[in-house]
């Protein structure tokens, strides 16, 4: 009898789960053994039993949730049994330790949880590498056409033109705490931002981090004294608080993919949208698929109508799994 | 088309008034012509293209995109100019760039049949910003933001020259504007060879019973303050202009006027709805505005008529350095033969006390006050303090609830400003009107604090909050509404005073601003 997909990798009310390993990836909800693919918090819970992931992503966890976050926890290097399945760990190019995690049974078909993932080059973490895979699992969170994200550098480049245009106006950027922030601060200093960067008290704990594993930031000032400071970074629930009222005339900005959609910029009062995502746009999407050539690719989360109407046209088996829980784009 | 692309995408998104100005000084600035020229066109709404309609831009994108992921997307972005924009095929290689210059071009002169042919040739060598931009000239809506008057006064920004004198001499030029742009740049001033331009308005200051006490009634006269639009006549050299007070044209929506400007000058009046000997109020003069083309219905129905306070021009002869007395005469014995052009009537008075008496009880709502005018003052451009004074009949207020809360842009960042308020009927608030400023930057501060102790629930940015905070709004003018579930709508709506005294239970009912129509 053959081994059905399903056997090995299936969708449950707490994530995926893998039956001969006897594991979730990335569940909704405690577990007594998860795998995460990243340390974003609608990915990364706290209150598992045992945890595996990279060394990178169980530091996050650890500041994020206290060192206590799971019972038991254990760094992923190189291949790994578990149960009657190898599972391995590979670069996702999402964020700082972001991974996707390969699971080959001993018969049957290997799965590619891709996790979130991105394929623009990206300074703060490793690139997403080609994983040889039957069943690929991917997210859909931009997979409508509409979505061709510009050159990240590029749009770096407008926000330092907008503050060479107004002068006496700080600008405040939305960012996430974990990966956008950093990489906006990356970005910036790329495009020749040399001068101090304020950041957000929430931001402050994981830019650390990054600075701990060689990553450079250049100078980071908290936005509480943001003293000569003309550029502050903060998560985008900030913009809604009193803490923004600090700032004299602001320039709000935004770095996020769904800034490409002007509606979304404008509900959220934004004077100047970044379009800068750690997630593959359309045509990075649908090349990977082509690249990689599944027997057969599973969605998880996203706009996968317009993902399944391109496998549909492009007659590549796929389905979603519909899994509700993971955001678009994780605070 | 890149600068362009950039400034219009900039200015939709930037809601001060200041930064939208510095964007478009420094675009006009470090643009060449004649690229800066189509743009202001573009900006003041002034350039004439060839417009392509939604079916046809949907058919094109139908030509390059699956059906049912178009579909998807749109639904997705909301906007069908901004997904063909985005969804269409990225061009294989940057090729050159499209001046601004040449997509006007070939939208102004290409003809019907070949339109479709040439935009997807276009959008096929353009960046999705760009896209958006020729999408939006093409549908013939920029939505951004900007009037003709604030492109003038950042025009006005990088030199010498005033925003009065640009829109003159704006009026006498057609796109691209090189001769305005070369006088700016320290050049020749064009002539003004275009018949009928227009000129700058003189503008009034508002005054209090106390700054009228130091002032001489005999120096002044005096006239009511009519509640429709300010208007300014030009018919000269077989041209019949209406403009508005900040130079838009908008005599395309009043045929029945311009046919009855038979007169040769430059005048200054107050455009009116009138039936019979009664002037109609504002609220049937606006079902007349921003249309391109009246019904002979509503021609009937709401006749336009103007109302005449001053003469600036008559027959070639420029009459604004002329004391205001002398304006006066010679509007007088100007002969307008239709019976929709008058005059709007000096008032009798010989202290101020005359003058508060008849401002207390005028014969008609629309009147919103008097005006009171020096009478040897010439006609100036701009708001001079002094020779023009606008004593407004005292506004109504009512006490309505603060019901929902939302914030604010560019300096009230983060602080809730937008109110929407009610009065009650019944058990119930029914939202009556919505009021963004009338209070202090201490009063913001506070109303901030306010809210965000007492949200009930919130709707994406919107509050709701507890029916708890009583505001003075103090009001213009009420109309009649369909579009309101109060049926009322407020003219210039502002919180005059806020009521942290006063219970909810105790703020007005709606039966008391009905009685108010």
């Amino acid at each position: 009898m053959s081994i059905r997909p399903e056997d090995i990798l299936c969708p449950t009310e707490a994530g995926l789960y893998c039956p001969p390993g006897g594991f979730h990836i990335d569940p909704l909800r405690p577990v007594s053994h998860a795998l995460i693919t990243h340390g974003h918090s609608d990915h990364a819970r706290p209150g598992h039993g045992a945890v595996l992931a990279t060394r990178q992503t169980l530091d996050i966890m650890a500041i994020r949730y206290g060192e206590d976050f799971a019972a038991s926890r254990q760094a992923a290097d190189g291949p790994l049994r578990i149960g009657n399945v190898t599972v391995s760990f590979h670069p996702a190019g999402h964020v700082l330790g972001s991974a996707q995690i390969l699971i080959t049974p001993d018969t049957g078909p290997r799965i590619l949880v891709s996790g979130d993932y991105c394929r623009t080059p990206n300074p703060v973490c490793l690139p997403w590498e080609p994983i040889p895979c039957d069943i690929f699992i991917t997210e859909a969170t931009f997979g409508l056409p509409i979505f061709r994200h510009p050159d990240p550098l590029a749009e770096a480049g407008r926000l330092l033109a907008s503050m060479a245009e107004f002068t006496e106006r700080p600008h405040l950027v939305g960012v996430y705490a974990l990966g956008k922030a950093q990489r906006m601060i990356a970005l910036a200093r790329l495009s020749g931002h040399d001068a101090p960067i304020a950041i957000h008290g929430a931001l402050q704990r994981l830019c650390d981090y990054h600075v701990a594993q060689g990553i450079d930031l250049g100078p980071l000032v908290p936005a509480s004294e943001p003293g000569e400071a003309r550029l502050v970074l903060a998560p985008p629930s900030a913009f809604a608080t009193p803490w923004v009222q600090r700032f004299r005339d602001p320039v709000l900005a935004y770095a996020s993919g769904w800034m490409t959609v002007r509606a979304w910029a404008r509900q959220r009062g934004i004077e100047l949208p970044l379009v800068i995502s750690d997630h593959v746009d359309w045509p990075q999407l649908t090349a990977t698929i082509r690249e990689l050539a599944p027997q057969e690719v599973w969605i998880t989360h996203g706009a996968e109508d317009g993902l399944l109407r391109w496998c549909e046209l492009n007659a590549i088996p796929a389905r979603p799994l519909r899994l509700v829980g993971y955001e678009d784009e994780p605070e | 088309m890149k600068a362009f692309a950039r400034l219009l995408e900039r200015l939709a998104f930037t809601p001060g008034r200041n930064a939208k100005l510095t964007l478009m000084s420094h675009y006009f600035r470090d643009t060449p012509d004649p690229d800066r020229g189509w743009a202001l066109a573009a900006l003041t709404g002034t350039l004439q293209l060839r417009q392509a309609s939604p079916s046809l831009l949907r058919r094109l994108a139908g030509e390059r995109v699956d059906e049912q992921l178009f579909a998807l997307s749109y639904d997705f972005v909301g906007d069908l100019a901004e997904t063909i924009a985005l969804i269409w095929p990225e061009p294989a290689a940057e090729g050159a760039e499209i001046p601004l210059a040449q997509a006007v071009t070939t939208l102004r002169e290409t003809g019907k049949l070949a339109l479709p042919a040439a935009i997807a040739d276009m959008l096929d060598r353009l960046s999705a910003p760009e896209r958006l931009a020729l999408l939006k000239l093409a549908t013939g809506n920029l939505r951004v933001g900007v009037s003709a008057r604030l492109a003038h006064v950042a025009l006005a920004q990088a030199g010498p020259r005033s925003a009065d004198e640009i829109a003159e001499v704006l009026h006498g030029l057609t796109p691209p504007y090189l001769p305005l742009f070369a006088w700016l740049a320290g050049g020749p001033r064009p002539e003004l060879a275009s018949a009928a331009p227009f000129r700058p308005v003189m503008l009034s200051t508002p005054v209090t019973p106390e700054d009228l006490a130091a002032l001489d009634p005999a120096e002044h006269v005096a006239e009511w303050k009519w509640d429709g639009i300010r208007v300014q006549a030009v018919s000269e050299g077989g041209l019949r202009r209406l403009y508005s007070r900040t130079g838009e044209e908008i005599g395309a929506a009043f045929p029945d006027l311009l046919e009855a400007m038979e007169f040769q000058g430059a005048v200054d009046g107050e455009l009116l709805i009138r039936r019979g000997e009664d002037v109609a109020p504002f609220a049937d003069l606006q079902k007349r505005l921003n249309r391109k083309t009246v019904s002979r219905a509503m021609l009937h129905s709401h006749p336009a008529v103007l109302r005449l306070y001053d003469i600036l021009s008559w027959e070639g002869e420029d009459l604004r350095p002329l004391p205001l007395a002398e304006r006066r005469a010679a509007l007088e014995s100007a002969h307008f033969p239709s019976p929709r052009i008058d005059l709007s009537p000096l008032l009798p008075f010989t202290s101020w006390d005359d003058l508060a008496a008849l401002r207390a009880a005028p014969h008609a709502a629309v009147i919103e006050g008097v005006m009171i005018k020096r009478l040897d003052a010439p006609y100036l451009a701009g708001r001079p303090r002094g020779p023009w004074f606008k004593w407004k009949r005292d506004p109504m207020v009512v006490d309505a609830v603060l019901i929902y809360a939302q914030s604010g842009h560019g300096k009230r960042s983060g602080f809730y400003s937008d109110f929407t308020f009610g009065l009650w009927d019944g058990g119930e608030l029914v939202p009556v009107g919505k009021a963004y400023f009338g209070f202090t930057d201490e009063e913001l501060r506070e109303l901030d604090r306010f809210v965000r102790r007492h949200t009930v629930q919130r709707f994406g940015p919107v509050r709701q909050l507890e029916p708890r905070l009583v505001v003075e709004v103090a009001f213009e003018g009420l109309n009649v509404s369909t579009r309101h579930r109060s049926g009322l709508a407020m003219r210039f709506p502002r919180i005059s005073r806020i009521r942290w005294d006063k219970p909810a239970a105790e703020a007005d009912r709606l039966d008391t601003l009905r009685a108010m129509l």
